[in-house]
């Protein structure tokens, strides 16, 4: 393991490449940038890499297909995809792509692209070591997986249906750890419209980075949950019941659960 | 050519028509006029021949045949007769008005005597109508009526004193008396003149009335209507039919020009889903392409900033370049979000600290124009619901465009902000409005003010159509398509499923008439007023919970102006003032921005003193 490096960086585009190195050899981490998919399986094969940073759009294999060729090729390398071309719904096909942790849109700043490496990194360490531990009765998990039930958004956040027709969301716990330490949360107020696929919270760490929890399904906001708001730790201790974000009208459920998985 | 137009087909048949009826009655109108003269002759020669007769008789019993021929004589020279004859039974004339005559014989075969010798055996009685016959003696001669009377056997006559006939004879001989008909032919054929005079003369005022009708009230609107279609045919939807007239083709009229807006409409509609189509296109090619460099630019600078806590001035720097890049990056995302209308991420912001932002990032351009700047700005502004960089954006829009319109004429842009309250009425629209079937009443294909209408169907007795109603709450305007008041006796549907949307048992509590209700989802039923003019409307859970709060940002300056005929489409996209200068996408961004916080734009503009765009935004909860 020790032997691994840190991030492969994928772009068809050089200026973005030189830019992510800089910035992320700064913090002392090990990068290595490829200007082409094609490259990077190479280099998949022939290292090891704690997270893959890739764009979306590039010649030859775009950054989907790049994905769809890892599952085949069995290597489990957690990706980050990034984009120009920044969609709701490039953003959700990235998010509930197996293998994906997260989604950045192009262009962000150095703190941004920080955040979102240093948070994929621990967790896919978080992911690495449920997988090697796998004592479940031991109650030493490194996080607590979504409950049965509940709709998975990716990694990030989670969806309960309500028998009226509302739902609820929030945020996992595995994203939680990830971002290490939760001051406090930024809520929408109700009466606001949430997009899948788009920042519907903003989780401010302790070192002060912000991270943006994708929204798991759209709809109009009945209700935030205010201890949320005044007690963050709600949600870091219990964030599939008592922890939950908002209470949200859902126009069309069956569209958005689509990208789901239980 | 002529053959082809209505109005002379109209006309045509019409004359035609009116000839056949004229000539039946005038044919008929003679046949029988002339008939009734000639029985008038025929009673006048019937009593004419029974007064010879009696007047003869005596002098023939006395068989005093000298005063026979001297009365025969005397009452044939009478102008009105032609001649007396008398035959014996052997068809001798015996006395007559023409002393050449007398003892000449007559055939069997002469028109006076065939009538009864016809058959074989000659005739012993003959009725009173068989006895007259009308003939020409000669070819060009004029006609004449004769009559015969056949002179009986009686009990007189074979006892008289003369024995000159026998008691077995029946007939013992015939009075002839011709009447010329030279005075009824010449009546007969006056009546003719005059009646054919009256016919044509008839037919020749009739042609023209009905010519001169057709051609006003069918002709010429039938061309009015003809030439609008040719011009709409070619693609002038702006041409109207004037109307002026209640019956069938006015309403056509009427129709037509409805349709040609209708269709005006959906044409500009087409349009601009095109053009925002091709935006659409545009925005994600510009996307791509400019946010790569933008990532190493935002990147390379925000790391740098990073790196250079302490040294202040070159932080500040660094500072600028990071937040408008991070603009630029939220330019270009508005261009996607205006393509594809995504919703703003809200939250609380002090919209003066907005303006204060928006100015620092034009200051430069202002001073290069040497604009000046007046900020008048509340400073108990209340906190707004907002996305700060899009409503930042709209302001550094309107700025950019007020120091455009300046020019290089030194002037001055002026940015005051004030907290105002506001009634829901007249600012609130309604985006969504459901039957009871929860099928949505909003046409986005019909606008009223630009914004989208809401449809209902009516029907009243024959009539039925589209009613469009300013989606605005507290707004009576409402566009019509033909139809009578609509209080009494209508029903208003839903378009989709028919549904009623007249609220049953409840009336107008200003009017008392008849009321309308439909449901804005999450916000309660609406009611409004069908009486034309009346205007009552009743929204309860926003006239209650409604919060009066607006902020109103007023961006004036005393630059050129705009043309009254350019205002009402300045907010659609690549409708600009600019010529090259513009993209003529800045204020429908502008205004999408304004319209997903649920604000409004107005625009009050003259040309030559100045343009003042104001914007007013709901505070929210």
């Amino acid at each position: 393991m020790s032997l691994a490096q840190d991030i492969l960086v994928i772009d068809d585009e050089p200026m973005v490449t030189q830019a992510v190195v800089k910035v992320c050899r700064a913090e002392g981490m090990t990068v290595t940038a490829v200007d082409s998919a094609c490259r990077a399986l190479r280099c998949l094969q022939e290292n090891k890499f704690r997270l893959v940073l890739c764009d979306i759009m590039m010649h030859e294999l775009d950054g989907f297909q790049f994905i769809e060729e890892l599952v085949r090729r069995g290597i489990q390398t957690p990706v980050v995809m990034m984009t120009g071309y920044s969609t709701v719904e490039i953003a959700v096909k990235s998010l509930s792509a197996t293998g994906v942790v997260d989604y950045i849109s192009k262009p962000f700043t150095a703190d941004e692209l920080l955040t979102v490496i240093l948070r994929s990194l621990r967790c896919s360490m978080l992911l690495d070591e449920a997988e090697s531990v796998c004592l479940p009765s031991n109650g030493s998990m490194s996080y607590v997986p979504c409950p049965a039930d509940y709709y998975r958004f990716g990694y990030v956040s989670w969806v309960l249906m309500e028998d009226e027709g509302t739902a609820r969301i929030g945020v996992s716990d595995l994203f939680l750890r990830a971002a290490e330490g939760i001051r406090g949360f930024e809520l929408s107020v109700p009466g606001e419209e949430l997009v899948q696929g788009t920042p519907c919270a903003v989780a401010i760490s302790m070192d002060g980075s912000a991270h943006g929890i994708m929204c798991p399904m759209g709809g109009k906001i009945l209700e935030a949950n205010v201890d949320a708001q005044s007690t963050p730790s709600v949600v870091e201790k219990d964030p599939y019941f008592r922890g939950w974000l908002y209470r949200i009208l859902p126009p069309n459920p069956e569209s958005d659960l689509r990208w789901l998985s239980l | 050519m002529l053959g082809r137009k209505i109005g002379f087909k109209l006309t045509f048949g019409v004359v035609l028509t009116v000839l056949l009826a004229i000539g039946i009655f005038a044919f008929f109108n003679i046949q029988s006029e002339s008939k009734s003269l000639l029985t008038e002759v025929e009673r006048h020669a019937n009593q004419l021949s029974e007064a010879v007769k009696s007047d003869t008789e005596y002098d023939m019993l006395h068989n005093d045949r000298e005063r026979i021929h001297e009365s025969i004589r005397r009452i044939g020279k009478q102008e009105s007769i032609d001649r007396i004859r008398v035959f014996n039974k052997s068809g001798e004339i015996i006395y007559s008005s023409d002393s050449t005559e007398i003892g000449k014989m007559v055939d069997k075969k002469a028109e006076s005597c065939y009538r009864c010798h016809l058959a074989g055996k000659p005739l012993d009685r003959l009725e009173k109508q068989e006895r007259t016959r009308v003939f020409r003696p000669y070819q060009d001669s004029s006609r004449l009526l004769g009559i015969i009377n056949p002179i009986y056997n009686s009990r007189s006559c074979w006892t008289a004193a003369c024995h000159a006939h026998p008691q077995t004879q029946t007939v013992l001989g015939v009075l002839d008396v011709t009447i010329p008909l030279i005075e009824v032919d010449r009546n007969i054929r006056r009546s003719q003149v005059a009646i054919v005079i009256f016919a044509v003369s008839a037919i020749l005022i009739l042609s023209l009335i009905v010519g001169f009708m057709v051609r006003w009230w069918i002709d010429r609107p039938v061309k009015e209507l003809l030439t609008a279609m040719t011009h709409v045919a070619g693609g002038n939807l702006a041409h109207r039919v004037e109307v002026n007239r209640d019956d069938e083709l006015g309403m056509l009229a009427r129709s037509f020009n409805n349709m040609t807006e209708s269709l005006a409409q959906a044409r500009l509609q087409l349009f601009q889903s095109d053009k925002l189509a091709s935006l659409g296109r545009l925005a994600a090619g510009v996307a791509h392409e400019i946010n790569n460099p933008l990532t190493a630019v935002l990147t390379y600078s925000s790391y740098l900033l990073k790196r250079s806590q302490g040294q202040a001035e070159t932080c500040d720097d660094l500072q600028v370049i990071v937040s408008e890049t991070i603009r630029c990056r939220e330019i270009v995302k508005s261009l996607l979000d205006f393509a594809r209308q995504t919703v703003p991420k809200k939250r609380k912001a002090d919209v003066n600290e907005i303006i204060g932002r928006a100015a620092l990032v034009i200051e430069n351009q202002l001073a290069l124009g040497r604009v000046r700047l007046v900020m008048d700005l509340d400073a108990t502004l209340p906190k707004v619901t907002v996305d700060a960089n899009q409503i930042q954006q709209v302001f550094i829009n309107l700025m950019v465009n007020a120091s455009d319109a300046i020019g290089e004429n030194n002037g001055s842009i002026e940015i005051t902000s004030k907290a105002i309250s506001l009634h829901p009425k007249g600012v609130l629209q309604i985006k969504r409005a459901l039957c009871r079937k929860r099928h949505d009443l909003v046409d986005r294909r019909v606008q009223i003010d630009s914004k989208p209408a809401i449809s209902m169907r009516f029907r009243k007795k024959k009539h039925s159509g589209i009613i469009h109603l300013n989606p605005m709450y507290g707004s009576d305007e409402h566009r019509l398509n033909d139809m009578p008041a609509l209080e009494e006796d209508v029903e208003l549907l839903c378009p989709d499923c028919s549904t009623s949307l007249i609220a049953e048992g409840e009336l107008c509590p200003k009017c008392s008439s008849p009321i309308y209700a439909f449901e804005v989802p999450l916000k309660g039923l609406v009611q409004g007023c069908l009486h034309n003019g009346c205007g009552w409307h009743r929204w309860e859970q926003v006239d209650s919970g409604w919060n009066d709060e607006f902020v109103e940002v007023r961006v004036a300056d005393d630059g050129c102006g705009i043309p009254k005929s350019q205002v009402p489409k300045l907010f659609e996209p690549f409708a600009t003032t600019k010529g090259q200068k513009g993209t003529g996408l800045g204020l429908a961004v502008t205004w999408g921005i304004v319209d997903n916080h649920n604000g409004t734009i107005t625009v009050e503009s003259e040309v030559g003193v100045g343009t003042s765009f104001i914007i007013r935004i709901p505070v929210g909860s």
